[in-house]
């Protein structure tokens, strides 16, 4: 038995991605000079999630994955969000 | 075919990325401590993270995404049958990865010369939002720099691997379990970058 049946990703696609993400830092660092006030962090925390959205779809060929490899990804941000969320839900709102 | 090892390629990746995702957590924790903190201690947080210098930052952010492209063509590389360049790119990689830790090593001088590490007096005479703020640096970047070590430990040990000939064009999940850890660290940093050293207003 070889592993030879899974999706082979021509070597472009991989350089188009990593232009993407060389951009999107451009894009980052840029928009870190311009005062957006608390926006900011928002801006720079939507970008990011971008740039890992393109690494774990293509250069982690999440993107050429079984559903189940999908739905445990999914399980894992939603428990991560859930983490984060009730922590920040906690500290923010104590009075 | 008796005798013949039976390998589950499947298994042994999913494997792979459920240990990623216990990572995911590993540093969720230490990004719910930065979030608290911002939010108790905006000001000072922007004040001491203006004293990061975004050249180191934003270099090893090049150097981190270069090296995960090295990375990601070297399984191509290597199911294609040119075993040659999927070695030079993992070399290339682990290169990547001294750079970035003799970059590392020039910040944290700089910052240990100027009296800032977790534990020093000048850091203990520093507002406590900005020890906060240097406390959870060097401790993220710190354990993130573990990683960064130990990923190109992994990818050497996988180039003995794929020189032996037990990683091939027909048997390469051990390369493509090495890789998921190599972006893995990659995609730590795309987080880190921003949150520690671009927070300028």
């Amino acid at each position: 038995m070889t592993q030879d049946h899974a999706h082979i990703v021509p070597y472009r696609t991989f350089i188009i991605v990593w232009i993407a993400l060389l951009i999107l830092t451009a894009i980052t660092v840029a928009a870190a000079q311009v005062n957006l006030g608390a926006l900011n962090v928002w801006v720079a925390l939507g970008i990011a999630t971008l740039k890992s959205g393109l690494v774990v779809a293509i250069f982690m060929h999440m993107k050429y994955e079984s559903p189940l490899f999908k739905i445990a990804l999914l399980s894992a941000l939603a428990i991560l969000a859930i983490f984060i969320g009730m922590t920040l839900l906690d500290v923010l709102y104590r009075s | 075919m008796s005798g013949h090892e039976h390998k589950d390629y499947t298994g042994a990746k999913f494997g792979m990325w459920l240990f990623l995702f216990t990572e995911v957590l590993l540093f969720g924790g230490l990004f719910i401590l930065y979030s608290v903190y911002l939010a108790r201690y905006p000001k000072e947080f922007i004040s001491a993270g203006k004293q990061l210098n975004v050249w180191f930052g934003g270099g090893n952010t090049l150097v981190l995404l270069t090296s995960s492209l090295f990375v990601a063509i070297s399984i191509t590389a290597l199911r294609r049958g040119s075993t040659r360049l999927c070695l030079g790119l993992l070399g290339g990689t682990v290169a990547c990865a001294a750079i970035f830790m003799v970059n590392k090593y020039f910040e944290w001088s700089a910052k240990i010369g100027h009296g800032i590490y977790p534990g020093s007096t000048h850091l203990k005479e520093l507002p406590p939002g900005e020890m906060v703020f240097f406390n959870i640096y060097y401790l993220t970047t710190g354990l993130h720099g573990i990683h960064v070590v130990i990923g190109a430990i992994v990818l050497v040990w996988t180039m003995v691997f794929i020189k032996t000939g037990r990683v091939h064009a027909g048997d390469w999940v051990i390369l493509e379990n090495a890789g998921l850890y190599w972006h893995l660290v990659d995609l730590i940093w795309i987080f880190i970058f921003p949150l520690y050293y671009l927070i300028l207003h």
